[in-house]
């Protein structure tokens, strides 16, 4: 197992040096000049040259690349032009309420999609069976920022039991109210993702239950409970845990839409408004920061994997 | 004794079989293509769902005839009114703008961006595919460790930075979907090349000197065409959503355009008193991509009937 760390480590370092030269070209090629952005229209050219010179924007952009990188690693990521503070305490904090609503999701969509896939698949061909099946591709069909709004209209508005912007209510600031304002974005966010667990872990369940060693249990004259729990449900959820992986990193795209939807003070609400803004320093900081933990995520994942069938290290 | 045994057995098959066979008749087996055709029209759901999206088409095609009214053109005093209203079948926005006109004139966008995006990845992807899988090698490490780089950034996350790097815009957001989907294609093609290639009427193509490109395009690429064709039915509706996206997030199509995220996104302040004017767009987009992955799990189980669980 250490062996396979140490490789998948190794292998994560081209793939950090890409995302970094990635984040930093499209920066790059984003149109306008930052010193004029910074400094408004009303800027002359001597003072536009000197904090071009002062930023290190007169410089080749290999330079610019490693000095940015530079500052990257020692937590330097810039001051953002539309805030006047540093970026990275800023998009950490965001950051911090995105990843309240990220686990919330994912939480809800295994709670929700994995025993809906395993009920499914035990029951194939019912018509439980096909009524999930038929939710699964409505749920990952439905564009997440409708989906939100729907939500808003139906429990905020209609019925009126839930908050449907922000984080929190301005007179309370306890536990409770933080929940609250989480439970909608939350679903909307996890209802994609929960649909595609679902249908993996049925079609997972399905091919395990098909196995000569459940056969066997069956044989031996097990319940059909101890079968499926004992013997099916370990096996089957392996791949499941990649899907969930891939989940999470499509929950921190997805993300975006529904901190837009519902006002959320996260990391992409701040992104789209540092794009509208044209505050290169705040988006540049904010995409390294949500596709490193995608990385990261994925690595623990991969590394899950590897722990959890045996195959897959010494492969 | 066996193999006695074997040559009677195959004399009385040729035997019976002569019998039943008019030696006149052509028998031409049903080629594979076919075959996945008949078991698609024997699915109802994915036949209903091709049934509406040619509808749709159709519709958006035909918006210039079908609209009844120009999609941009304001009517203030109609503003907000709800659906059923006489001349507004589907209501209008706050600025009294025809719902059912934008509606189709949108699907015209919507449906152009989806199809458009995806023929441009996959075009590319597959190249880029082709050209990994069968000469490996140098070439294939770089590009899968680009694919790599591309698929470390969650896909609507990419396409949004993107667009920041172009510049908003309709244009920009269909091209920022493109280039996410790249990868997605390059990487399918990619794995069935590689198990292509080993095949035996690859090896026996490459022995009577067929060159490289001929084999790619007359052996390789016609083998591919399968998952090819799932990924990208699945992955048009995938398009839709995403540019729909973009352009709620005001990073693509820009108002006035009648396009359906456009809709969405100015429909939402409007929730409390006139909800149609953002449940209309959304679910016209709900619908497309309801109808487009039921027709690529119908194509899929077709084409591939041992997948169907």
């Amino acid at each position: 197992m250490t062996g396979y760390i140490v490789r998948r480590l190794l292998s994560l370092i081209p793939v950090l040096i890409g995302v970094t030269f990635l984040v930093f070209l499209v920066m790059q090629l984003a149109p306008g000049d930052p010193a004029q952005i910074m400094l408004g229209p009303k800027a002359t050219e001597t003072s536009l040259a000197q904090l071009r010179h002062d930023l290190g924007l007169d410089q080749p952009w290999h330079v610019q690349y490693f000095r940015w990188i530079g500052r990257v690693v020692q937590g330097n990521w810039g001051r953002s032009i539309q805030l006047k503070r540093e970026v990275l305490p800023f998009i950490l904090d965001r950051f911090r309420n995105s990843l309240y609503l990220t686990v919330l999701a994912a939480l809800i969509a295994c709670t929700i999609g994995i025993p809906v896939g395993i009920l499914s698949a035990v029951r194939q061909y019912s018509v439980s069976d096909r009524a999930t099946m038929v939710l699964v591709l409505v749920g990952f069909s439905m564009p997440i920022f409708w989906l939100g709004i729907m939500l808003q209209i139906l429990f905020g508005l209609k019925l009126g039991i839930l908050p449907v912007s922000g984080l929190q209510s301005p007179e309370r600031s306890d536990v409770l109210d933080l929940i609250s304002h989480l439970i909608l974005p939350s679903m909307a966010l996890a209802t994609g993702a929960m649909a595609i667990i679902a249908r993996m872990t049925r079609s997972s369940m399905l091919e395990v239950i098909r196995q000569d060693y459940v056969r066997t249990a069956r044989s031996k004259g097990l319940s059909e409970r101890l079968v499926i729990n004992r013997h099916a449900l370990k096996n089957a959820l392996i791949p499941v845990v990649t899907v969930v992986g891939m989940q999470v990193g499509y929950l921190l795209g997805g993300d975006v839409l529904v901190e837009i939807v519902f006002s959320y003070p996260g990391i992409g609400l701040a992104m789209i408004n540092g794009i509208l803004a044209r505050d290169f320093p705040l988006v540049q900081g904010a995409i390294l920061l949500v596709a490193s933990s995608y990385v990261l995520v994925n690595l623990a994942v991969d590394l899950l994997y590897a722990y959890l069938d045996p195959r897959i290290r010494y492969g | 004794m066996a193999s006695e045994r074997v040559d009677g057995s195959v004399t009385a098959i040729r035997a019976s079989t002569k019998q039943r066979i008019d030696p006149g008749m052509h028998i031409r087996p049903r080629s594979p293509a076919r075959q996945a055709l008949q078991r698609l029209r024997r699915d109802p759901a994915a036949m209903a769902a091709g049934v509406f999206l040619v509808l749709v088409a159709l519709a958006s095609v035909l918006a210039p005839v079908l609209a009844p009214r120009d999609p941009v053109q304001t009517h203030l005093e109609h503003r907000l009114v709800p659906p059923g209203t006489p001349g507004y079948p589907l209501g209008a926005d706050d600025l009294g703008r025809d719902i059912l006109s934008r509606l189709l004139w949108g699907g015209r966008i919507s449906l152009l961006v989806g199809f458009g995006a995806v023929l441009a990845a996959m075009s590319v992807g597959v190249l880029v595919g082709l050209l990994a899988g069968y000469f490996g090698g140098w070439l294939d490490s770089l590009v899968m460790r680009l694919i790599d780089i591309l698929m470390a950034f969650p896909a609507i996350l990419l396409a949004i930075a993107i667009v920041a790097s172009l510049g908003p815009g309709l244009r920009n957001a269909m091209l920022a979907v493109a280039i996410v989907g790249i990868p997605y294609y390059a990487r399918i093609v990619r794995g069935s090349v590689l198990s292509l290639r080993e095949q035996e009427f690859v090896h026996a193509a490459r022995l009577i000197g067929a060159p490289g490109v001929r084999i790619l395009t007359r052996h390789i690429l016609p083998n591919c065409l399968g998952p090819l064709i799932v990924a990208a039915t699945l992955d048009v509706g995938w398009m839709i959503m995403a540019a729909a996206g973009l352009s709620f997030l005001g990073l693509g199509a820009q108002p006035p355009t009648a396009e359906w995220g456009v809709m969405l996104s100015q429909g939402r302040q409007f929730i409390r008193n006139a909800p149609h004017v953002s449940i209309i767009p959304g679910a016209a987009i709900f619908l497309v991509v309801l109808a487009l992955n039921l027709l690529g799990d119908g194509l899929r189980d077709a084409l591939d009937p041992r997948l169907r669980q």
